[in-house]
């Protein structure tokens, strides 16, 4: 049977949607409901990504790990490793305004991009990590595709679906209380700082999963595979235009965006060369001026937080 | 390893560094005590005026530094109009709100550069120069010029910031903006003013570091994560601790080869702001905790 391209093009597509999803509602939690400033989205991805990647895949000469364990390990074990590189991120910065925390998270994914590039023993270098496994595959190609969304859109599911029933908790309510009035939090006894430590590791673990979900779909991972910066701001402009503090709204987000961005690329890959990698700048130009025009005109976004107004006026 | 080569190897690159650092870490300082913000498009304002010198020295042939005047002003204007156009809308809103927008500020200034100048790394002027000899010191000209420029610059405006009365308007809205407001300070002026200053310090630090290595898209922003460590290590707010930081950061970047990879040497920076937040929030000279 012959699987149309398009088709297989919007199957990808919604890959790469739920994964930066995945990755939204990781943003969410730290910045929606927590308000904390996460600079270095990327660097919690590729954390993931590697972790997942030099797990599962089988035994090289080129990196570490190799131990050839199951999936489920490999992604267990890359929301734990990105939960442990917060904790002492989260532990120094925390105590302090989110803007310490933005200078500082902006550093780390620095940081772990020089470890990735320069330690080739242990992630393989410029070659990256190759014959990652990918669970579900056939040789089918749209087949496999078709099983890995599936895939995504479960595992997506349930992240929301997790993050949705901790909001309502108890939990949820008290951190959007010191988001909204720190003071008042404080006063009635919240224990502020740890709970701000425990939405950003809960958060980076969520983005570390998001990292190996797209390292097992590209089957393997390269220092290049993604530039930091642009992944970065994607996920933000995403949250920011969805509407932060609702996970649906950052869902939204990422549907929107993420179709604005294949397209404006598949309009830039018609022009002529000389034109094209300049077009591709623009591109990024126009997200950031997205991002500065949803900042002015519709700050809660399009789908606004529940209980925005009583919020405001609290305030 | 003699003195002579642990100064000419380690110490005066990290001087010349820390000069760069310190020029921008200033204008860094600035932002986030005055404005109270962090601002996080610095380190690209600061290479868009490092390639606006050089475009005046390409098209007009005269000598970079009397290109860097020309581009301090094109970037405090530039710094005046982002303020205007982006940031100024967002200042009744929780600050945290200003800093991402200036994360996106800081991709479009990098988009701008790449789309006008490419990504090909550029000097300002070609060949080797070979150092001088100075009693077994071996430094350039344009070391010592930047390390001068540094001083001059920082000396003018702390003279400005103490002696005039725009000076003291700054500091007064930068120790509250609300007393300063109730005693006559032009809160928007002085933000104008501000802005000024940060552009043109931008474009003096962007300079420095194209003069004294090569012109990159992307080396302001690799430059961000040092320049907020030494405005953090001085003291949020302190002038003469930025520079004091920036100084730090620079011989620490470069001493820091004798122990590390020099993959590592940019993770220095890092290590310096994580401790000091640790040990000493407030800075060395003890500035602002925001």
């Amino acid at each position: 049977m012959e699987i149309p391209g398009i088709l297989i093009y919007a199957m990808s597509m919604a890959i790469f949607m739920g994964i930066y999803a995945i990755l939204a509602l990781g943003l969410n939690i730290q910045w929606g409901f927590t308000g904390l400033f996460n600079a270095g989205i990327a660097g919690f991805f590729a954390v993931g990504a590697y972790t997942s990647a030099l797990v599962t895949s089988a035994l090289s000469a080129n990196h570490l790990g190799g131990l050839d364990l199951p999936v489920p390990v490999g992604w267990a074990a890359a929301m734990l490793v990105a939960g442990l590189v917060a904790w002492p991120i989260g532990k120094i910065c925390l105590r302090f305004r989110s803007d310490y925390l933005a200078i500082a998270t902006i550093g780390v994914a620095e940081i772990i991009r020089l470890v990735i590039k320069s330690e080739g023993w242990l992630t393989g270098g410029a070659r990256g990590v190759t014959k990652i496994p990918r669970p579900l595959a056939s040789d089918n190609y749209a087949l496999s595709e078709l099983s890995y969304l599936a895939l995504v859109v479960i595992v997506l599911f349930c992240i929301y679906l997790l993050v949705e029933k901790q909001l309502k908790a108890p939990w949820g309510r008290m951190m959007r209380g010191i988001r909204d009035n720190e003071l008042a939090a404080n006063a009635m006894g919240k224990n502020i700082e740890r709970r701000r430590l425990e939405a950003f590791i809960f958060g980076a673990a969520i983005m570390g999963l998001g990292g190996a979900m797209l390292a097992h779909y590209y089957r393997s991972i390269t220092p290049e595979a993604i530039d930091p910066m642009i992944a970065t701001f994607l996920v933000w402009i995403m949250l920011i235009l969805g509407g932060s503090g609702n996970n649906r709204g950052a869902i939204l987000g990422v549907v929107v965006v993420w179709t604005i961005w294949s397209m404006s690329e598949f309009v830039t890959d018609q022009l002529p060369e000389e034109y094209a990698i300049k077009a591709k700048y623009m591109r990024v130009f126009i997200i950031g001026l997205m991002l500065q025009l949803v900042l002015r005109f519709r700050p809660e976004g399009i789908l606004p937080e529940a209980d925005q107004k009583s919020a405001q006026r609290r305030k | 390893m003699t003195l002579l080569e642990l100064m000419n190897f380690y110490v005066i690159p990290g001087l010349v560094l820390g000069s760069i650092y310190a020029v921008g870490a200033v204008g860094i300082t600035l932002v986030f005590g005055i404005l109270r913000f962090a601002h996080l498009a610095h380190g690209d304002l600061a290479t868009f005026g490092a390639f606006a010198a050089l475009a005046v020295v390409t098209a007009s042939g005269i000598s970079p530094w009397a290109a860097l005047p020309i581009a301090m002003a094109l970037c405090a204007l530039i710094a005046i109009g982002i303020d205007k156009v982006f940031y100024d809308y967002l200042t009744d809103r929780p600050k945290i709100i200003t800093v991402m927008a200036s994360l996106g500020i800081a991709l479009m200034l990098r988009a701008v550069i790449q789309v006008i100048w490419g990504v090909d790394t550029e000097t300002y002027s070609r060949g080797l120069v070979r150092p001088e000899n100075y009693w077994g010191l071996r430094l350039r000209d344009r070391e010592i010029f930047t390390m001068l420029a540094m001083f001059a610059i920082v000396g003018v405006l702390w003279v400005f910031l103490q002696k005039t009365k725009w000076g003291k308007a700054m500091r007064a809205m930068s120790d509250n903006p609300d007393l300063a407001l109730l005693s006559g300070v032009d809160n928007r002026r002085t933000t104008m003013l501000t802005w000024a200053i940060v552009g043109a310090l931008c474009a003096a630090s962007g300079f420095f570091l194209g003069l004294n290595t090569e012109l990159k898209a992307l080396m302001g922003w690799t430059m961000l994560l040092p320049m907020f460590a030494a405005a953090i290590l001085g003291g949020v707010g302190r002038v003469e601790g930025a520079v004091l930081g920036g100084l730090v950061v620079g011989v620490a970047e470069e001493l820091s080869v004798l122990v590390l990879p020099s993959e590592y040497k940019a993770a220095m920076a890092f290590v310096i702001l994580l401790l000091i937040l640790l040990v000493r929030p407030t800075g060395l000279l003890k500035g602002k905790l925001l």
